[in-house]
């Protein structure tokens, strides 16, 4: 893992996290379809620099907290009259995530 | 500009031509390629190593870790707790960006790996993607109907099985431990790993199952 100089991380295994519905322009690594929706955290990954910042020649630091996320796919896609233990999971870097 | 005069000329003689028109992006890309050269940022001979590099990387990588995987259950342990110091054991030199992350399929798990933002994929470990895992339409319904896309891939799967979709949108790159077919019991690493396709650790498909002797 490349987290040995990384902040703490905010979350921990099991968290309930909110992702932010965040008009950002740009580039960002966080997909339409899972934001303003809830979700656990999975894993916590460790930090990496931020593409956000990469994508513009930028260095990436602070790196941020890396997390994987488990969005129950019924959650996700309210699917009708189906409900099923069907799970999405998703890399979600700390600064889109809030508690739930 | 171009000479359209053989385009219904099959002889077997006729000249080798890429008629082939490049893209606006194809074009930039060789103009960027010209430029690092030009400047000193790198040699064509590294761009052509890099290239070498990739095209040397296949499946066969992949399933010669997963059939170590299915006889050795601690270096399956290792594998899921960090994959690159893992298949490094191999002899498999995953560059310095690649964090790989080993995920393991059960009959009561089934993990299917996409990247919804791009074509993100273990390259290093599994060579360059099929066309499908970069095609929009995979892309976009594998996260809606995991479950019908995966029919369409000719897996059904129990409703008892809990399909989990792994969309890797930044740096972790996933690859898929299959479940190991029943009757291998016997096997060698060898004869397991020909059972391991590259779909089976994307994850659409199970591992092979072996012919009945």
């Amino acid at each position: 893992m490349s987290g040995a100089d990384s902040a703490r991380p905010r979350f921990k295994r099991g968290d309930a996290v909110r992702v932010r519905a965040a008009e950002k322009p740009g580039h960002i690594r966080t997909p339409w379809y899972i934001q303003g929706k809830t979700g656990a955290v999975e894993k916590v990954h460790g930090a990496f620099r931020n593409p956000e910042s990469l994508a513009y020649g930028g260095d990436g630091l602070p790196k941020p907290c890396l997390y994987l996320v488990r969005f129950a796919h019924a959650d996700v896609w309210k699917p009708a009259g189906r409900a099923s233990r069907d799970a999405i999971l998703v890399d979600v870097y700390e600064h889109w995530l809030e508690p739930a | 500009m171009h000479d359209h005069e053989h385009a219904d000329d099959h002889s077997p003689h006729a000249p080798l031509q890429d008629t082939h028109e490049l893209s606006y992006y194809e074009r930039r890309a060789q103009a960027i390629q010209a430029l690092l050269i030009e400047r000193g940022v790198v040699t064509a001979d590294e761009v052509r190593r890099a290239v070498e590099d990739m095209d040397s990387r296949t499946p066969a990588m992949g399933a010669r870790v997963i059939a170590r995987a299915w006889v050795d259950p601690a270096f399956k342990a290792r594998l899921l707790a960090d994959g690159k110091a893992a298949v490094a054991e191999l002899g498999i030199d995953t560059g310095p960006l690649i964090t790989l992350v080993a995920v393991e399929n059960t009959e009561r798990v089934h993990h299917v790996v996409v990247c919804t933002l791009c074509s993100c994929y273990p390259r290093t470990v599994l060579g360059l993607p099929p066309d499908w895992y970069k095609s929009l339409s995979y892309r976009s319904r594998v996260v809606v109907d995991p479950r019908g896309v995966l029919k369409e891939f000719g897996l059904e799967l129990d409703p008892d099985v809990e399909v989990r979709v792994l969309d890797s949108t930044a740096d972790m790159r996933y690859l898929v431990i299959p479940e190991r077919p029943d009757g291998t019991e016997n096997f060698g690493e060898a004869q397991l790993a020909a059972l391991v396709t590259r779909d089976s650790m994307i994850g659409v498909t199970k591992a092979r199952v072996p012919e009945p002797v």
